[in-house]
């Protein structure tokens, strides 16, 4: 069995004992570029593009047409089904669009996106306000608060956090608030905590009065000092004592979900369950704070802290964006690129990609924006053959053989590349970054698990296809069929009644006599045929005469 | 000389015994071949192989009387697993019963529809909705590109529209491998 | 603005595969210089003549098979390949005798079987043996460590195979240490027999200990650079370790020491250098301490029972048979799942 903490006796200070998972590793962190500096605002762009799908489930409904005049927090699309989320105006403006438009994905390929045009006035819509005191709240009533906020996990995935708050089946034993920021260069959410400490407090408990975990705790990374410092200085200062905060090695990627879970508690989240299914819940200190906003301010989710960093960008630091500002506009906002840039990524520059174009918006899990010039991140060497080194397989965080994941998943063999559990990875590109042969391996491991998902579909489609054919098949037999015994059951009675009365005949009397007597019964008869008024009775008189001459037409064609 | 004999015979017929017991006792049900080889097979219905759908074509495959390469819609996907799956070796896509194109699907133009419903009677999914005199339209997540359509529609009105990429359903491109000249020499 | 489209992850790698050669062919720097010390010139005779046909082997196939030859070339393993084997051939061994088993060792062994990295068996092992089975004679001119020829008189030998006249073949070769107690043990003379006739030195082979204490330094500072594992060398040195003390503590007088056996012949060289070779060997933990062992093993029972003095480069080609199965069935538990 995985190995397991013992549960029962926690006391407050449960987290001073930390495990250890498989692999990892030490990186520099580059976070000194942007560490120091508070966060500022991006300001108000002069176009904002917001996509309808900016979490994972279904994309929202759109609500508004072009011509649409909105005010910032006004509901624009609403959410489709459970696992969705809503998308709300950042800023006042006009709605000039609703159509594809390049969004933030590594594929590059549009998206419906609603465009605003902003007014620079930042008109809010009025609401009822923040809650005075949540405490006294059904957790039930919060939990529609965050939902029609458009709370997704800003930590990077963007998984709606009301459903996330309402998936165990059980009841939730611990509460983990993530601020382990391990990606390098990253640095929004420590200055997130460092400045407003009080915010994620806020919102850690509100999470608790809705989760009721039995002990709850932020972890930071040992390269934050400030940053736990602010905690505990708030912590004390609201005099809180349900919440901890935990120090953990800054050894990457212990920020990733699974990883951390198994560094503060021991336990190992199983492979295709969730957190919640072993009693553990898990939010971004990100979306702490989104929630206090919601709750307690009547605010949904419209801005969000964006780290813009990197050689390429003038003065980099963390701005506070609103949700489908251009990245353009917060480059230019931080001075600007500098004369070497060559590369544009969205995240980290461990799990990061990279866009074409700076046209492509912030979303809601937009954590990162790395303009990186080629001295700072070279042109990868060309990849050469596996040497079967197996150092992948040391700094493997999730235990897997990627050695073996690259033979299968290279030569198309998809079934022995599950067999190796592939879809246990959580591609966070430590043994490409081993690699001495300089091997895409991550990359490949996309392809093959986005291979499988596409075959999955087809077979599915194919599937259907067949039974749909087969449907129809069966369907046109037992037309044949049922014609047949028409056929049987007609000449049956032609060559047995040949001197009687004509049974057609008699099968037309029966069944008008049958109707005038149901007419009789029910009452009905035409409604329509007295009274008729002189126009009536031309219309009616007009239509006779064409039904005639249209019946004589037709004979003469014959 | 006789001592050899009778401990080998002994020897070959205690172990056929035990084979053939293991054989029974430890036997696997599975479906029968046309089933695996039907499930294998794209479900486009178009008629390409030479057959009258997927499943003449699964059984002539399993009867021996139809070749493993003959399904343009599958491509070689399909051929490398019907391979896998009869112990064959693939082979290329045989280009007389046609080429593997990219997936498309078929769009009633509604101003040019009379409504005769031939094409109804022609599709195998029964993917387009409509009655006599009606308007005909085809329920775009049913078709499967078969084509079969379009030849009995009277005043042409049916087109073929290829089926666009977008972000739910696009792929990751497979890195390219620099250590074989084709990867390189393109 | 515009941008060119790269894979994550984006920071630049650490390694390389010419580093890790490089580091490799540094770690054999002492063990090399101990031997050309012991042996004389031959050595580096051996290795040069072994690293250029490895080279040029290697090269002349790379363009044959329409591959970029100047990057695979870098890597540096066709040289590595090149120097393992001249450090397992005699000094005293003709020219051809190296440039033969380079080219098999390059040509059949790693290129035609695709190149770098996909290999079955060790290259360079793969060289020897065929060396060894073809010439036998030729590759048991091991130098005398008392009569070691110099420069000159080296050069011509091995060039032209004549040597001058003051001196003779048997005077200046000697077999090895493991050779000399395999022959006589076989002999039923006893070890205490053999102690005395010099051919032991302090606690291994006379000479040849040495030697495999500067093999094992070597290999020490790769594991401390993390360049190999300590499960392969472990196994490796533990199987041979185990297995010897086995049936030395069952009869001391008729099987070598322990200690004998892990200090002579190719011991030391097998399990940091050669068996080590990421390619041919298994590659999950677990799957390499079996490995290891195997080989420990093997080279045990061919060296006591079989037809060779040294059975290192029999026992590694016949585990890299077993690495992929090795590599099938120990698989190392998946987070998040159960033991299963």
């Amino acid at each position: 069995m995985a190995e397991r903490a013992n549960m029962q006796g926690r006391s407050q200070q449960a987290f001073d004992r930390l495990y250890r998972f498989h692999g990892g590793l030490v990186l520099a962190g580059h976070r000194e570029l942007t560490v120091t500096a508070p966060i500022a605002p991006a300001g108000i762009p002069p176009l904002l593009v917001l996509p309808l799908l900016q979490h994972i489930g279904e994309p929202a409904k759109v609500l508004v047409k072009p011509g649409d005049t909105v005010l910032a927090g006004e509901l624009l699309a609403r959410q489709v089904g459970t696992v969705s989320a809503a998308v709300h105006a950042s800023t006042s403006g006009t709605v000039v669009a609703v159509e594809p438009r390049p969004v933030p994905h590594p594929s590059g390929l549009p998206a419906e996106c609603i465009v605003i045009e902003t007014d620079g006035r930042d008109r809010w819509l009025e609401t009822a306000g923040g809650l005075a005191d949540y405490r006294a709240t059904e957790p039930q009533l919060l939990l529609e608060r965050i939902r029609d906020a458009g709370i997704v996990g800003l930590g990077g995935a963007g998984f709606p956090t009301r459903v996330k708050l309402t998936s165990g089946k059980q009841a939730i034993d611990t509460l983990i608030i993530n601020g382990a920021e391990c990606e390098p260069y990253i640095t929004c959410d420590q200055r997130l905590m460092l400045e407003r400490a009080a915010e994620v407090i806020e919102g850690v408990r509100i999470l608790q009065h809705i989760v009721q975990p039995r002990v709850c705790t932020i972890a930071v990374e040992d390269s934050m000092p400030a940053a736990e410092t602010a905690l505990r200085d708030a912590l004390e200062a609201l005099q809180e004592t349900g919440i901890s905060v935990t120090r953990v090695p800054t050894i990457y990627p212990t920020g990733g979900e699974r990883q951390l879970i198994k560094v503060l508690t021991g336990c190992e989240v199983p492979s295709q369950g969730l957190p919640a299914d072993i009693g553990i819940i898990c939010q971004n200190v990100g979306t702490a704070a989104a929630v206090y906003r919601a709750v307690c301010q009547g605010k949904p989710l419209v801005s969000r802290i964006v780290t813009v960093t990197g050689a390429g960008i003038l003065t980099p630091r963390n701005l506070e964006v609103r949700i489908g500002t251009p990245l353009s506009h917060l480059v230019s906002t931080c001075g600007g690129y500098t004369q070497d840039v060559e590369r544009l990524l969205i995240g980290g520059p461990m799990m990061g990609y990279t866009v074409n174009s700076d046209a492509v918006p912030v979303i809601k899990t937009t954590n990162c924006i790395l303009a990186v010039t080629r001295e700072e991140m070279p042109a990868p060497p060309p990849a050469m053959a596996c040497i079967r080194c197996g150092k992948c397989t040391e700094v493997c965080p999730a235990d897997l053989l990627p050695q073996q994941l690259y033979w299968y998943a290279q030569s198309g063999n998809y079934d022995a590349a599950q067999d190796y559990d592939l879809f246990d990875c959580i591609e966070c590109g430590c043994c490409a970054h081993v690699c001495p042969s300089h091997i895409p391996l991550v990359q490949h491991y996309r392809h093959a698990k986005t291979e499988i998902w596409a075959q999955e579909k087809q077979r599915k489609k194919s599937d259907l296809a067949r039974q749909r054919h087969e449907a129809r098949l069966a369907r046109l037999e037992r037309i044949k069929q049922e014609r047949t015994e028409k056929m049987a059951r007609k000449k049956q009675v032609l060559t047995q009644g040949a001197g009687g009365p004509d049974p057609k005949q008699a099968a037309i009397q029966a069944a008008l006599e049958r109707v005038k007597r149901k007419k009789e019964v029910a009452g009905i008869s035409p409604g329509n045929t007295d009274n008729l008024t002189p126009e009536q009775r031309q219309q009616i008189a007009a239509a006779d005469q064409r039904r005639v001459a249209q019946k004589n037409g037709d004979r003469q064609a014959d | 000389m006789l001592t050899a004999l009778l401990a080998l015979g002994t020897l070959a017929a205690v172990i056929g015994l035990v084979l053939g017991y293991t054989a029974i006792r430890f036997r696997v049900e599975s479906d029968p071949i046309v089933d695996q080889i039907d499930a294998l097979l794209p479900q486009t219905q178009c008629g390409q192989c030479g057959f009258a759908g997927c499943r003449p074509y699964a059984e002539a495959i399993a009867a021996g009387g139809a070749d493993i390469n003959q399904c343009p819609p599958g491509g070689e996907a399909t051929i490398q697993a019907l391979a896998d799956l009869l112990g064959q070796d693939p082979k290329p896509l045989n280009p007389e019963h046609g080429e593997h194109t990219e997936k498309t699907v078929v769009v009633i133009d509604e101003q040019a529809c009379i409504g005769c419903t031939l094409c109804i009677q022609a599709c195998p999914v029964d993917a387009i909705v409509g009655a006599a005199k009606q308007m005909h339209t085809v329920i775009a997540s049913e078709c499967t590109g078969c084509n079969l359509c379009i030849p009995p529609c009277p005043v042409e009105c049916i087109h073929v529209v290829p089926v666009k990429a977008n972000i739910l359903t696009w792929t990751w491109p497979k890195p390219a491998d620099s250590s074989t000249p084709a990867a390189r020499h393109g | 603005m515009e941008f060119t489209t790269y894979s994550s992850p984006h920071l630049p790698p650490g390694g390389s595969v010419s580093r890790m050669m490089g580091f490799v062919l540094l770690a054999l720097l002492p063990g090399s210089l101990c031997a050309t010390w012991l042996f004389g010139w031959g050595v580096l005779v051996n290795i040069l003549l072994a690293g250029l046909a490895a080279i040029a082997a290697e090269a002349a196939m790379l363009a044959a098979r329409r591959r970029p030859v100047l990057p695979a070339l870098q890597d540096g393993s066709a040289l590595l390949t090149g120097v393992l084997l001249a450090l397992a051939l005699p000094p005293l061994a003709p020219w051809w005798i190296p440039v033969i088993g380079s080219l098999f060792a390059i040509v059949i062994a790693k290129q035609l079987y695709g190149g770098l990295g996909y290999n079955p068996f060790n290259p360079a092992m793969a060289g020897y043996v065929v060396l060894l089975i073809s010439f036998p004679l030729e590759l048991s001119l091991w130098p005398a460590t008392d009569r070691v020829l110099d420069l000159q008189d080296t050069l011509l030998l091995v060039f032209s195979g004549n040597l001058p006249d003051t001196l003779t073949l048997d005077a200046i070769t000697m077999a090895t240490p493991l050779d000399i107690v395999k022959t006589r043990l076989g002999l039923s003379e006893t070890l205490t027999e053999i102690q005395g006739s010099g051919v032991l030195g302090s606690f291994a082979g006379a000479g040849w200990e040495w030697l495999n204490l500067w093999y094992l330094l070597g290999g020490l500072w790769l594991l401390q650079q993390k360049i190999i594992k300590w499960q392969i060398p472990a196994g490796m040195l533990a199987g041979l370790f185990l297995t010897a003390l086995l049936f030395f503590a069952w009869n001391p007088d008729t099987y070598a020491s322990p200690l004998f056996h892990i200090f002579s012949g190719a011991a030391m060289l097998g399990a940091f250098f050669i068996a080590t070779d990421p390619v041919s060997a298994s590659t999950t933990p677990l799957g390499r301490l079996y490995y290891g062992l195997g080989i420990g093993v093997l080279t045990y029972v061919i060296r006591t029972w079989g037809g060779y003095p040294d059975g290192v480069a029999f026992a590694v080609l016949l585990m890299n048979m077993a690495a992929p199965t090795l590599d099938h069935y120990p698989r190392p538990r998946v987070f998040g799942h159960d033991e299963s």
